[in-house]
């Protein structure tokens, strides 16, 4: 019989094209996606080396890091956003790749797209220039972000040139409480592992946690693998995954689908195969997760406090302290009570249509608290239109939040949508870098339901007292 | 392509002993709007360079005189974390940094720098504080960094070898790009791609 294998090896391996002695492997791309950002350069490359893309079948772009989120009829103002977005455009059209732009039915943040599109799907190889590609792998396949000089090596030879990572199981069992949703399990393993805790590994999620999560849900969870190190995180197909699957627009369809299910079932880790580390966490230890610092790492159950700086090991002060004194806060205090003056709901982690419902669950019949600023920016056109034929718009309206065209938005301050410095934000975005959302800005990252408490309180508050 | 090589280097270096740096702070978002590949080291370290009005803070490292001219930087544990933009890399490159040390660098980061011919040295961080301790006491002394031998040399004979993967250096040495060996592949390449469909 043969080793038992993980189910990121048997993807992996199943992809190589070429193992180089005691060198990378070449590992074959089954499906990369591009945007404005990361790829101009690489484009350029192509041109002086004069070669082409290698199948634009395999190769889908959109336009999302640097748009507006108001207007997006009208040409982009800010004219260094508006060049890239054009060169994007110009390329597609040289190179023959697929683009979903500004204004067309598919646009939207990248990692939103390719699971709504059926464009991800369980087995594949997936990257993209952009760190949270790992949002992919909840659907089973092996999904990493990657830099310039690497969407050149994709867009020219479909394949990439990597090291095997090594792997790591990470299992959640047990019953989620009131309140508490898979942001919170998944900024509660950063929390305890730290932001490098698996650096040089791929993690596969399991437990029957992750199994009651639904598709989007565990999307969430994936996407902030990168927040821990990882390369990437991925977690087997289910009867959830083929439901979710089933019928989007470039999944297989009819017999074609049945056919690719039946080889998905396949797609899981065998019995025995070894993880170089396994981890276990309880669901019932999760409590809604808030942070306080720097890095996604530095995140708290919201009825604990900062940590003090006796809990801090010597090594780490200099850059403790420093991380507080960016976001103006005390060790040892309480986060509950804290005014926040921005809320934004977006971002690859969480703009899906589930997260926009469980925000319109929460406010509806309820108003935003004096002062403060709410925006809601959909993860995708299509995210966007089935809010409004559900009447989220609406709740959303009349609660005072602000509902914005789709794209990455304040999660990186790169476009017009940017928290002013000093100002604190409660986002459900996944990164509270300095300056990651503006220069200055103070971010708190949060779960949907947390940053719709913050809006409707105005402050930050323990969800599960208003649930 | 042809591109420039690295194989030993002898420098004085600029301390940040600041642990988890992520490609955030090395080049924030708002200045990734650039379509080429020059001109990023301006912006590097930006929002810890310059205060709003652009003017620069005079306490942090790279405005300080003392370390002009360095190509090595040193920094503290988890450098290059977050975002996967290799405008870090350009950044560091651009400004004039040929090797970075570190006790740890995050995944991307270290790939996007070793394609763009900046070496990532990790060294143990025991070694990492003799080396901040080195600097602090001279911020003139000359580190040596020996890719050939695999080796960081302070001037008071303290070393350490550091790791690095064999095809990488390689690269490194003979300015050598991953593309380079992929397209040499072409013809196997096509024929997977031809033998496996989307599933
Ligand atoms: S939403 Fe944020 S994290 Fe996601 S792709 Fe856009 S910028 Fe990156």
């Amino acid at each position: 019989m043969s080793q038992p294998k993980t189910l990121f090896d048997k993807i992996w391996d199943a992809h190589v094209v070429k193992a180089m002695d005691g060198g990378p492997d070449a590992v074959f791309i089954d499906r990369h996606f591009i945007h404005e950002v990361t790829s101009p350069q690489a484009f350029d490359g192509l041109r002086k080396r004069g070669i082409g893309v290698f199948n634009v079948a395999r190769t889908t772009a959109t336009a999302d890091h640097n748009v507006p989120t108001k207007d997006q009829h009208l040409p982009i103002k800010e004219a260094l956003s508006r060049h890239q977005v054009e060169t994007l455009r110009k390329n597609c059209a040289e190179f023959g790749v697929e683009l979903y732009d500004l204004g067309h039915p598919f646009q939207g943040i990248v990692h939103i797209i390719g699971p709504e599109l059926g464009l991800t799907l369980p087995g594949m190889t997936i990257v993209c220039g952009d760190s949270h590609t790992s949002t992919h792998g909840a659907l089973g396949n092996i999904a990493f972000g990657i830099g310039t000089s690497e969407v050149e090596q994709v867009l020219a030879t479909q394949c990439i040139l990597q090291y095997k990572p090594k792997r790591m199981r990470i299992n959640i069992n047990g019953q989620l409480t009131k309140g508490v949703s898979s942001k919170d399990i998944i900024l509660y393993i950063i929390s305890q592992i730290s932001a490098s805790g698996a650096t040089g590994y791929f993690v596969e999620y399991a437990g029957d946690t992750i199994r009651g999560l639904s598709m989007e849900a565990r999307m969430t969870i994936c996407n902030m693998s990168i927040e821990m190190g990882a390369r990437g995180g991925l977690i087997a197909p289910d009867e959830t995954t083929f439901e979710y699957i089933r019928g989007r627009r470039f999944a297989p369809q009819g017999e074609a689908f049945d056919q690719a299910v039946e080889h998905w079932r396949t797609l899981k880790t065998d019995e025995g195969a070894e993880f170089d580390v396994e981890l276990n966490y309880k669901a019932e230890d999760i409590g809604p997760m808030i942070t306080y610092g720097t890095n996604p790492g530095m995140g708290i159950s919201v009825d604990s406090h900062v940590p003090n700086l006796s809990e801090i090991p010597q090594s780490e002060l200099a850059s403790y302290t420093k991380s507080l004194a960016y976001m103006g806060l005390e060790p040892g205090t309480e986060l509950v009570g804290k005014p926040v003056d921005y809320v934004f709901i977006g971002s690859c982690t969480n703009a899906r249509i589930e997260d926009l419902r469980t925000v319109a669950d929460f406010v509806k019949g309820k108003r935003k608290a004096e002062g403060v600023e709410v925006w809601i920016v959909p993860g995708s056109v299509q995210v966007s239109n089935q809010a409004k034929a559900e009447g989220l718009d609406q709740v959303f309206l009349e609660a005072g939040f602000e509902l914005r065209e789709p794209g990455c938005s304040a999660c990186l301050g790169m476009n017009e949508d940017k928290v002013p410095a000093g100002k604190y934000c409660i986002s459900t975005s996944n990164r509270n870098f300095e300056g990651r959302q503006g220069p200055g800005a103070r971010t708190f990252l949060a779960s949907p339901i947390m940053a719709a408490a913050a809006a409707v309180t105005g402050k930050v508050t323990d969800v599960r007292q208003l649930v | 392509m042809s591109k420039e090589t690295l194989d030993k280097l002898v420098s004085t270096a600029a301390p940040l002993p600041i642990e988890n740096i992520d490609t955030d702070q090395i080049i924030p978002a708002r200045f990734l709007k650039a379509t080429t590949r020059e001109g990023f080291g301006d912006n590097l370290f930006r929002d810890w360079r310059y205060t709003s009005d652009d003017t620069p803070k005079a306490d942090f490292v790279l405005n300080d005189p003392t370390y002009a001219g360095a190509r090595i930087l040193v920094a503290g544990k988890n450098f290059g974390m977050g975002s996967s933009r290799e405008h870090a890399a350009w950044a560091l490159h651009d400004y004039g940094f040929k090797v970075v040390i570190s006790s740890f660098f995050a995944d991307i980061f270290r790939n996007n720098a070793l394609n763009n011919f900046v070496l990532p040295a990790q060294v143990s961080d025991a070694f990492l504080a003799e080396i901040f301790k080195a600097v602090e006491a001279n911020p003139q002394t000359q580190i040596t960094v020996d890719l050939v031998n695999q080796e960081i040399i302070l001037e008071n004979g303290l070393k350490e070898s550091f790791a690095i993967n064999a095809y990488k250096k390689q690269c490194l040495m003979n300015g050598y790009d991953d593309i380079d060996y992929l397209l040499s592949l072409k013809e196997e390449i096509k024929q997977y791609d031809l033998a496996h469909t989307n599933f």
